[in-house]
């Protein structure tokens, strides 16, 4: 059967529950990113210092890998959903400031997130619209995070302002297709849990802004 | 040599162990594109990808 035809056959119960979980997943997410935007703003006030950002990574890897899949079919999922989005959003501070520090910042930060806000809307809304199945890109996703993973590695060890650029536009590309994917996942009823939809999604905001940031800070015409 | 650069190689590393199987797994069972699939996928993402030159241009 072709996948596009997949929901017109589906029952209409299920229907409902795919929409219901849209929408949930779309208010946590909201929600969540207001968190974080609240959790950055008192990072960057508080002038936190650059081993912050690390540390609050550190934390919610560990929530996001050990507690939250324990934690997601309950109520107390959510508690810990916004104890990652917190701690993600209170470690963007150091990255914040520093980018707030040249002399056409707010204009770069501005920017990077009015563009992760519309490359997310427009990703995410024809993902949606177009009930087009993505699943079939999960296989080459992973293995392009993989390659990312290690290419990050050798950048920690050399010295090459051209790779750091490189990374983040293949992250900007990969995010994107994650965004697809993730979005295509709640459609098709590949995730059935809004809280871990929301994560999924979080994260993929996230990682677009941290990289669209650097992308801009790294081009943009303030030398 | 700076300690963070040991930590986030060590974080890394982990996150590499950690999706590993993950990534195999899903290489293996992914459905297979359908005709014009790949197309769907490419043409929003070279969208974005145009998008972020045009805000390159901007700033």
């Amino acid at each position: 059967m072709n996948r596009l035809d997949i929901s017109a056959a589906r029952p209409s119960e299920s229907v409902i529950s795919t929409n219901k979980l849209i929408k949930n997943t779309y208010i946590l997410l909201s929600m969540t990113l207001l968190f974080s935007a609240v959790t950055a703003t008192v990072s960057v006030f508080l002038a936190v210092p650059g081993w912050t950002y690390m540390a609050s990574l550190i934390g919610s890897i560990a929530l996001i890998w050990f507690v939250l899949p324990r934690t997601a079919n309950s109520s107390a999922g959510l508690a810990v959903i916004f104890g990652i989005t917190g701690l993600m959003g209170f470690g963007l501070g150091p990255i914040l400031n520093m980018y707030l520090s040249m002399a056409n910042g707010p204009q770069i930060v501005g920017t990077a997130m009015a563009g992760t806000g519309i490359i997310f809307l427009g990703l995410s809304g024809y993902a949606l619209t177009s009930k087009r199945d993505f699943s079939f890109m999960g296989g080459f996703l992973m293995a392009g995070l993989l390659v990312v993973f290690i290419a990050i590695l050798a950048g920690l060890f050399i010295e090459m302002p051209a790779l750091h650029l490189a990374i983040s536009a293949v992250v900007i590309m990969l995010m994107s297709g994650f965004i697809l994917y993730d979005t295509s996942r709640m459609v098709h009823g590949g995730e059935t849990n809004y809280i871990m939809a929301t994560i999924g999604l979080y994260l993929n905001i996230y990682n677009l802004f941290v990289h669209l940031l650097s992308l801009l800070g790294a081009l943009s015409g303030d030398d | 040599m700076d300690w963070t650069k040991i930590i986030w190689a060590v974080l890394l590393g982990a996150m590499i162990l950690f999706l590993w199987p993950r990534a195999k797994h899903m290489l293996k069972n992914s459905p297979k594109a359908e005709q014009g699939d790949w197309q769907a996928a490419i043409v929003p993402i070279a969208l974005v990808a145009g998008f972020v030159v045009l805000l390159i241009m901007i700033v």
